[in-house]
């Protein structure tokens, strides 16, 4: 009554006819499914025609002088063909075809002259932060652990901040954790991570395991910056002393910060309801007096956003799969936002004198 | 002692006479292979799905903590819904093809799908396929060999399967190295992840054999008898034996979080460790799965419990140094080769064979709920005392499962109760 399991074997030369079609029928399918796979994966490889690799074409040069026809600036493609290229577009129209570099960045900012990039290290499992010169010339690299989320450089070019995304797939029990670290690129003095320095939570020293840090974002004097970090569920403002490699709690419920060209207000991200799972409104935090002000974009921003100038700031919205616009508003709260770059993310601005 | 008369196929090879491929059996390699190819499938996505949420979907830290939480917990109830659908219709085969089918069907969804949420649904589609054909599945690697053999033909696939898992973050590597980083490079990854699936499924289909002939036109099961089964004390004790293995493991991310932070070492090598120890625990699960055959069951379950204990002693200590990386890791590995599938083995003749599915997802839903428990709990433990006592508390808690296994599951527990 119990079949023998053991001469069943399907390679077993005294197979029946019905095993051995059994066994023609399966190799077929693997080989069809080995092919299909075979073809997507070669089908998916970047076609060496499309990419326009100019290296140079594109400057981080500010501009001697003042424009006229408003900011210029950088971004990263996010169009097929040129996908995570940096871009210079065009100020009078941000919509005409762009001079595209052949430097390639996951997150980038630059500022006076100093770019900061983070990219992919060849080896697919690891990034690097990389700093470039005016003419996109790498000056400097370091590796970083974890997936880049925010890059920021000073408004000096002296200093350069990122954010990485330490993400445990099947190894942290399914949280995330952020780790923020900042470099001079002047002294090559290095802050690896914030978690580390002493830290006061509403004026009384405050000691957590669970410290993330993410969105530095410096000030004019290349000593202070603006910080977001979360513990117990909150996420605060934070705002840190270089010089004294200390931080304090300034405001809760801001996330992603990004100071003005003044130094008086703050851009930001804040969690609706307090939950991220209901988006982000972007809004303006007047420092001196706290009032908050939000802004008229009502889709969900999980973005750090760069001042244009003084009144505008802009920000990158995801569009479908693989894709991202980067829109203006208002930083008083008026009007309605505008399409600025189309398929873009990273935005910078070279010549304003924005901060942050 | 009707399992081992009944299940044996006669002439089938003793243990020892034949070298240990033969001895456990076609069927059990077949269900190796099947695990092997839907491990490499599944670990290719989850190795790059943080990349693919952040580079290509734009998905901030936030909202992929949130999409990472969901699944927890989803698939407990599936599992047992799996295991008696299984038992009461006779067919563990077709069930855990659904269970693997729903897996294969998630990556393809990854093409799909955009929006934070319908990644959601697609991630606990593919964790509710597992929880569907896992109990299936040991089911039938149980009904395929003789009941001496059951530790090696466990230990066997349980290194297949770890094969899988270890392969499978390479071949996402491979695919990304030819086809770059862009969206149509993970829609690439994913749909080869999908074929990969395909092939586990087909050869399941094709070449795995469920053992329906034991027993002419036995009534199914009524799910009164499933809760019956409950009853029993020897299901009572496995049961036991399982919650307090899951209570007593706190969970691989925070083993190597402390190790991470006692050992200061680059976080670069935060990856490696998950790798050291699925390689420890692949080239030993087939060796101690043939010692538990050979010395019992229960003996190799106590032996993984000191492994662990020396794992926690070691993170809640303070000596530095690789050695005590390796050691922990090598420890750990052994742990999971001591346990996992050896539980399996311990557990399977203990049910009887009309009802064994449901008594193998009672038990895996079990230690699957018990270690989320201790997961939180070890979790909270290290906020308030920091990980060296958390450490310390964990060795304390394999103490007390040991001293709750050792009584609870005496050697020749099988022949007690299937006799």
């Amino acid at each position: 009554m119990t079949q023998q399991l053991t001469d069943r074997s399907p390679a077993a030369p005294a197979a029946p006819p019905s095993a051995r079609r059994r066994v023609v029928a399966a190799s077929l399918g693997f080989t069809a499914l080995a092919v299909l796979a075979a073809l997507a994966v070669v089908g998916a490889r970047p076609d060496p025609s499309k990419a326009v690799a100019e290296r140079g074409a594109v400057s981080l040069r500010p501009a001697a002088a003042p424009l006229q026809t408003g900011p210029r600036l950088v971004a990263l493609s996010t169009a097929s063909g040129s996908q995570g290229r940096l871009v210079a577009v065009s100020p009078e129209a941000p919509g005409a075809p762009r001079a595209v570099s052949g430097l390639s960045c996951a997150r980038f900012d630059a500022a006076a002259g100093t770019g900061l990039c983070l990219r992919l290290d060849g080896n697919l499992t690891t990034y690097q932060m990389t700093v470039v010169d005016s003419a996109l010339h790498i000056k400097d690299a370091i590796p970083l652990v974890g997936v880049p989320n925010r890059a920021r450089v000073s408004p000096s070019g002296r200093l350069v901040a990122w954010t990485v995304f330490v993400t445990g797939d099947s190894y942290n029990g399914g949280r995330f954790s952020t780790r923020a670290g900042i470099l001079d690129t002047r002294t090559d003095n290095l802050v690896p991570t914030l978690e580390d320095w002493p830290v006061t939570v509403a004026g009384r020293p405050y000691h957590a395991k669970d410290l993330n840090f993410w969105g530095v974002t410096f000030a004019r004097d290349d000593r202070r910056f603006y910080a977001t970090m979360s513990t117990a569920g909150h996420r605060y403002l934070v705002e840190g002393d270089l010089a004294e490699r200390r931080l304090r709690t300034v405001r809760d419920g801001v996330e992603c910060p990004s100071l003005s060209p003044d130094g008086t207000r703050i851009a930001f991200k804040a969690a609706r309801g307090g939950d991220p799972r209901h988006g982000w409104g972007l809004a303006v935090l007047d420092l001196a007096s706290g009032r908050v002000t939000p802004l008229a974009e009502e889709h969900s921003v999980d973005d750090q956003a760069v001042w244009l100038d003084s009144r505008t700031v802009a920000y990158a919205l995801p569009r479908g799969r693989g894709h991202a616009d980067v829109w203006r508003t208002a930083a008083d709260g008026t009007g309605r936002p505008r399409l600025l770059v189309r398929d873009a993310e990273s935005p910078a601005v070279l010549d304003t004198d924005r901060q942050g | 002692m009707y399992l081992s008369t009944i299940d044996r196929p006669r002439g089938a090879p003793r243990p020892g006479r034949r070298g240990a491929l033969t001895a456990v059996g076609a069927n059990v390699l077949v269900l190796g292979a099947v695990s092997l190819l839907t491990d490499v499938s599944s670990e290719m996505v989850t190795a790059v799905l943080p990349l693919y949420l952040v580079l290509t979907l734009h998905l901030g830290p936030a909202a992929y903590g949130v999409l990472d939480g969901l699944y927890t917990g989803a698939t407990a109830l599936l599992r047992l819904v799996g295991g008696y659908t299984a038992d009461r219709f006779r067919t563990r085969k077709a069930v855990a093809a659904v269970g693997y089918g729903m897996s294969a069907l998630a990556k393809l969804g990854l093409l799909a799908a955009g929006a934070p949420t319908a990644i959601g649904a697609v991630i606990v589609a593919d964790r509710a396929g597992k929880g569907l054909r896992t109990a299936p599945r040991d089911a039938l690697i149980a009904l395929s060999v003789p009941e001496p053999l059951l530790g090696r033909a466990f230990g066997t696939h349980r290194a297949m399967d770890s094969a899988g898992a270890f392969a499978g973050p390479l071949v996402a590597l491979g695919v990304l190295a030819v086809a770059g980083t862009t969206a149509a490079a993970f829609d690439a990854l994913f749909f080869t992840s999908f074929c990969i699936a395909c092939a586990a499924l087909l050869t399941l289909a094709v070449f795995a054999r469920d053992h329906r002939d034991e027993r002419p036109a036995a009534p199914a099961p009524a799910p009164r008898a499933a809760l019956g089964l409950l009853r029993g004390s020897g299901t009572r004790r496995l049961l036991c034996a399982a919650t307090a293995l899951g209570l007593s493991t706190v969970g691989d991310g925070f083993v190597y979080l402390v190790l991470l932070r006692r050992q200061g070492f680059s976080t670069g090598w935060f990856p490696w460790l998950a790798v050291g120890t699925s390689l420890v625990y692949l080239l030993l699960a087939t060796p101690f799965g043939a010692l538990a055959d050979r010395y019992g069951r229960a003996v190799l379950l106590r032996w993984g419990y000191l492994a662990l204990a020396g794992v926690y002693l070691l993170l809640a200590s303070p000596f530095p140094g690789t050695p005590v990386t390796l050691a922990c890791l090598c420890l750990y590995g052994a742990f999971y080769a001591c346990t996992d599938g050896v539980l399996m083995a311990l557990a399977a003749p203990a049910f009887p064979p009309a009802l064994r599915t449901t008594g193998l997802a009672c038990v895996q839903t079990a230690q699957a709920l018990a270690y989320f428990a201790s997961s939180v709990g070890f979790g909270l433990a290290w906020a308030a005392w920091g990980p060296a006592t958390a450490s310390g508390a964990a060795v304390v808690a394999v103490a007390g499962a040991l001293a709750v296994t050792v009584p609870a599951l005496k050697d020749r527990t099988v022949e007690e109760t299937s006799a």
